[in-house]
């Protein structure tokens, strides 16, 4: 696979950057079309189309209830679209029943069965196909190794820790090959450490195996680290499928700016000021703030200008250079060990954050509580919205 | 371990005595030489011997056990079958009322149960024999299979039969490979309890036995009806022991798996 290492950085103008959605010629693996799904009188999936690409690690990404365990129960055959069809390969695999389907699935809960060993566990799949028992063999050896559970294979569910659980997991829903893995919420039940370890672990099989995955959290820095797209869902409606990083640097809505990462949302009137630039008034008594933007604003039209904390500088001096400057001084301070966010209120209420690196000693911090600051930001730092 | 305060002593004392005083006497004079029930004359077996040789109670016996291994494995059958759609079924129309008469039997008088099922038998020209008493047995303990089976399904998790179905079993293939083992406890508990029910019913019994089959519990209350004989009390010691056994060691089991899956644990632990 010549996309091995790069594919995720999204920058590198390399040709073998592994990008099949912006290739026009490529064929989507799974396509929704215009699908909608109603439990009742509640709509979880609303008119959605959507593509994803042979090889991808796709997230969906959300709040609970938005949709994406719908959307994923929906690929395995649990839930049948109300409206609309879903495409496996060409085919529409609304009529075809879960155990029919080339799709397999990693449950939320693992939902290993507790009767079995893990060997046992592995080869339940493979036993349903009737394969061969010298085939069966060396393809439960084969997902042991890969997920380094040789020495575990003989144990019950409940004699193995709920990291090796999640491996044995994922060997059981890897061992058919299918063409697509779905995984519920892989991580949910690991610590924070374990699942940082896991997290690689995950991207690592999926390029070994080159299986299509799609995977459900609603952990966005999990999303970001893991996939080569993400897509991030609202009341049953997509907001926005992008990389990950262009789902950081350029949101295309407040709700998607808001809910990756932390963001600072001033709201204003557009005034075009030269070529894709803009002049932002935003406050009484405020001197307007500059912002460049390659969607057009109309004069007078009301917008949302979304500045990421790490990119406002603070100092006790207005920086000379400084495009955008605002005065405040410092609320609060949230200190996380490697960074800190202070909290700046503005004369007129508002509340600006600005992170910065903790390079040095926290007895030597140059900023404490209600201390007079200034917050500066380039034109190019913050992303103009319409809503 | 604390000691028990004089008050609790007493009242432990007091609640066992009320519940065991009876059996031990029964034990007791079922050793007793003498024919007359209530005199002690020596210890002896001699009324075991006898029993032995008593052909209408060894029948009546093998009629009870004939009669509690078919209604219970009938009644465990179709038990966890209702147990399974009322719980699993998703909602279809009248789940609620059926749910709820499947309790129903579980405090219907037994006297009017046995009536019904009396009519019925006639009703359709059964001749009443052992089939009668299996089926009028089935149909009054299958609710208690019902009952146990279904709330160890309420607490099963459904995404173990979803990954079967994942993996690509049907849904039967799912059921038997998946769910039914994970079950199995719940299901035998039910069989023991339709077991016992079946072994120890008098009056449903009475109502759906024939003159070709005549049940244990049904011989002794005859024969106790023309006097006690120490027969009788050595048969019901059997009888305790028997039950006792078979609690003890249904008990011990369960005991002994606990432990183990708590040792497992701890081992995987400590491999961590």
């Amino acid at each position: 696979m010549p996309f091995q290492s790069d594919r995720r950085t999204g920058a590198a103008l390399n040709t073998n950057v592994f990008a099949p959605w912006e290739d026009p010629q490529a064929k989507p693996l799974i396509q929704f079309q215009n699908v909608t799904k109603r439990f009742g009188g509640f709509t979880a999936i609303d008119t959605l189309s959507l593509d994803i690409f042979e090889q991808e690690f796709f997230a969906l990404l959300g709040p609970s209830g938005c949709g994406k365990t719908t959307m994923m129960r929906m690929l395995a055959g649990f839930e049948k679209p109300t409206e609309g069809h879903i495409m496996l390969g060409g085919q529409d695999i609304d009529p075809i029943p879960p155990n029919k389907r080339a799709v397999n699935m990693m449950f939320q809960s693992y939902a290993l069965f507790p009767h079995l060993s893990i060997w046992e566990n592995i080869a339940f799949g493979l036993r349903r196909d009737n394969m061969p028992k010298r085939d069966l063999e060396d393809r439960v050896e084969e997902m042991l190794r890969l997920t380094r559970l040789e020495q575990f294979a003989r144990r019950k569910p409940h004699q193995i820790s709920g990291g090796q659980r999640q491996r044995v997991a994922l060997a059981r829903s890897l061992a058919k090959a299918p063409k697509l893995l779905l995984l519920d919420e892989p991580l949910g039940a690991l610590d924070k450490k374990l699942r940082q370890d896991t997290q690689f672990e995950l991207m690592d099989i999926q390029e070994k195996t080159g299986t299509t995955f799609v995977i459900v959290t609603h952990d966005q820095e999990e999303a970001m680290t893991v996939a080569s797209r993400v897509a991030v869902m609202d009341q049953g409606k997509l907001m926005q499928v992008s990389t990950p990083d262009r789902i950081y640097e350029n949101p295309n809505s407040v709700y998607v700016a808001d809910f990756i990462g932390d963001v600072n949302i001033i709201e204003g009137r557009a005034t075009a000021n030269g070529d894709e630039a803009y002049q932002i008034d935003w406050a009484e008594g405020q001197s307007p703030l500059t912002a460049t933007s390659s969607t057009e604003f109309t004069n007078g039209q009301s917008c949302h200008l979304a500045i990421r904390p790490e990119k406002v500088t603070i100092s006790a001096d207005r920086p000379a250079d400084a495009i955008n400057a605002v005065q405040g001084k410092v609320l609060d301070i949230a200190y996380l060990g490697n960074l800190s966010t202070y909290y700046v209120e503005l004369p007129n209420g508002t509340i600006i954050k600005a992170q910065s690196a903790n390079t040095r000693r926290i007895s030597r911090r140059s900023f404490t509580w209600e201390d007079p600051v200034w917050l500066s930001w380039t034109a190019t730092a913050a992303v103009l919205l319409a809503n | 371990m604390n000691r028990l305060s004089w008050f609790n002593a007493v009242s432990l004392t007091l609640g066992f005595a009320f519940l065991y005083i009876p059996m031990v006497i029964l034990i007791i004079f079922s050793f007793n030489e003498s024919k007359l029930v209530t005199v002690w004359a020596g210890f002896s077996t001699k009324w075991y011997g006898e029993l032995a040789q008593n052909e209408a109670f060894l029948n009546a016996a093998w009629v009870t056990i004939r009669v509690a291994v078919f209604s219970s494995t009938l009644a465990t059958v179709l038990g966890t079958a209702a147990a399974y759609v009322l719980v699993r079924g998703g909602r279809f129309f009248g789940r609620t009322l059926f749910s709820g008469m499947i309790y129903a039997p579980l405090v219907m008088p037994e006297v009017i149960t046995g009536l019904s099922l009396l009519l019925l038998f006639i009703g359709i020209g059964l001749d009443r024999g052992i089939l009668t008493i299996v089926l009028a047995h089935t149909t009054f303990s299958m609710c208690f299979v019902s009952v146990v089976v279904s709330s160890r399904l309420v607490t099963f998790d459904k995404s173990l039969e979803e990954a079967a179905l994942d993996l690509g079993c049907s849904p039967a293939q799912a059921f038997r490979l998946v769910t039914l083992p994970i079950i199995a406890p719940a299901v035998i508990s039910g069989w023991l309890l339709a077991f016992t029910l079946s072994l120890d019913d008098l009056v449903i019994a009475s109502f759906t036995s024939g003159p070709s089959a005549t049940t244990l519990p049904i011989k002794i209350f005859s024969a106790v009806r023309l006097g006690v004989s120490p027969e009788i009390n050595a048969l019901s010691t059997i009888m305790i022991a028997v039950v006792t056994v078979g609690v003890i060691t249904a008990s011990l089991v369960t005991k002994r798996a606990m432990v183990r899956q708590k040792q497992d644990e701890l081992a995987a632990a400590r491999t961590e």
